[in-house]
């Protein structure tokens, strides 16, 4: 029953934005940001098991874990540019918004650099 | 537990624009507008610590070593 409880507090964080949006928008900022923190903390041993029992199907079926463990800090840095972002652009600052989303993404670019390579690698092997 | 985190910072937001309310009725900008600062700062004071936490978190749930 953590949804009950997640949806309740998402219900009363808004009505509080709502009611400080008015004249007291630098506080509304600060609570939006601690329910999006609370509700993460909230679900965040279920994701830990959901990803313990994928690491293991990883290395069960033999792949490599350095491999395994790129695509895992690709989704952490997602989650976390997306987490400054959305506030970012909740409160109207847009253009530093994108800038995050760039920076992800060249992160993300840099990261994934060793396994275009290994495709890339593959597919010679493959080809005459 | 953290939940109350929630109703405090929203409690401070609610009693920093009463006091404001106030203190500009009565004349005194200089003194609001010091008050909405140490607001800003109080939660963000409370804030920080919880960011980190979040950040550290997914550090080391995602494997994020820099």
């Amino acid at each position: 029953m953590e949804i009950i409880k997640i949806v309740g507090i998402g219900i009363v964080c808004a009505i509080f934005i709502v009611l400080l949006n008015k004249d007291r928008q630098e506080i509304a900022i600060q609570l939006s940001i601690v329910a999006g923190i609370v509700i993460f903390l909230m679900v965040l041993n279920k994701i830990g098991s959901v990803i313990d029992v994928l690491s293991e199907l990883a290395s069960k079926s033999n792949i490599q874990s350095f491999y395994f463990n790129t695509i895992l800090k690709i989704i952490g840095i997602t989650y976390i540019a997306e987490f400054g972002a959305q506030i970012c652009r909740d409160y109207g600052s847009t253009s530093i918004a994108s800038k995050i989303e760039f920076a992800a993404k060249a992160i993300i670019m840099y990261l994934s650099i060793p396994i275009i390579f290994a495709v890339v690698q593959t597919l010679f092997k493959i080809l005459p | 537990m953290e939940v109350n985190i929630l109703f405090k910072i929203a409690a401070i937001g609610i009693v920093i624009s009463i006091i404001n309310s106030v203190l500009i009725r009565s004349g005194r900008e200089e003194q609001a507008q010091f008050t909405t600062l140490a607001g800003v700062i109080l939660v963000l004071l409370m804030i920080i610590p919880l960011l980190t936490r979040l950040f550290s978190n997914i550090k080391t749930m995602f494997q994020i070593y820099y």
